[in-house]
């Protein structure tokens, strides 16, 4: 069954903005509510999208399952490195050593109610990204391996 | 007591939409009231004051989980009690 051409332009003018909204609750999620996780599940409800309004060997030539499976476990990896790199410097695992730094993510947090910061929080947004990373890679494989079961119908 | 009046509409609403997922014979109502439940759950977390939880039950309850069954559905029978 081909979707109408509605749901079609619906989809790729509504696309990029849940890509960056799912972003922006990635990336501020050390000073707003969300983090890695809901970040990206709102990404995956993204690919959702583009998955259900285009066929799936259409949508299949953009979403690739072996790109996905590259991102799960490049998240994965990206949070295991940031995890023992703490180690490597001597110091406990998941020690926040970049966070007084003043390199990136290293701002120290002004005292009082002041205008969050995004440049703070050390490790934790690079942990954030990472775990995004992952949940939008795994989350699609899992809508891709259950697509790929009805691709005759649709 | 606004707030009050508010969680009371969103809880009974949550109660009704429960009865639906579990009375429903057509699956795709069925489904579809189980996003309303989602989606209600949500705003009774927002008003106890948990975004964090709310934007992970909008988008994983109400998003992706009444997507996944809607492909299920696809993929099986549309009624309940019906032989594939």
């Amino acid at each position: 069954m081909q979707m109408s051409s509605i749901v079609k332009t619906t989809a790729d003018v509504l696309f990029p903005f849940i890509l960056i909204y799912g972003l922006y609750i990635i990336l501020h999620g050390h000073l707003t509510p969300g983090g890695g996780f809901q970040g990206g599940a709102i990404l995956a409800s993204g690919v959702l999208l583009l998955l259900l309004a285009y066929r799936y060997s259409e949508s299949t030539n953009i979403v690739r399952q072996v790109m996905m499976k590259t991102l799960e476990s490049t998240g994965l990896l990206l949070f295991i490195i940031a995890a023992l790199s703490a180690m490597v410097l001597g110091a406990g695992f998941f020690f926040n050593w970049l966070s007084p730094l003043g390199s990136i993510f290293g701002d120290s947090v002004a005292y009082g109610s002041t205008v969050a910061n995004l440049n703070t929080g050390g490790l934790i947004p690079i942990m954030n990204i990472a775990v995004g990373i992952e949940v939008v890679g795994a989350i699609s494989v899992i809508l891709l391996a259950l697509l790929s079961g009805i691709q005759e119908k649709i | 007591m606004i707030e009050m009046i508010l969680h009371a509409f969103i809880l009974i609403g949550m109660i009704v939409a429960a009865i639906l997922v579990f009375s429903f014979k057509d699956l795709v109502s069925a489904v579809v009231a189980f996003g309303l439940f989602s989606f209600l759950l949500a705003i009774e977390f927002y008003l106890l004051q948990a975004p964090d939880v709310a934007i992970a039950e909008a988008a994983i309850g109400a998003g992706l989980t009444t997507a996944a069954f809607m492909i299920a559905i696809r993929g099986t029978t549309k009624k309940e009690g019906d032989e594939a």
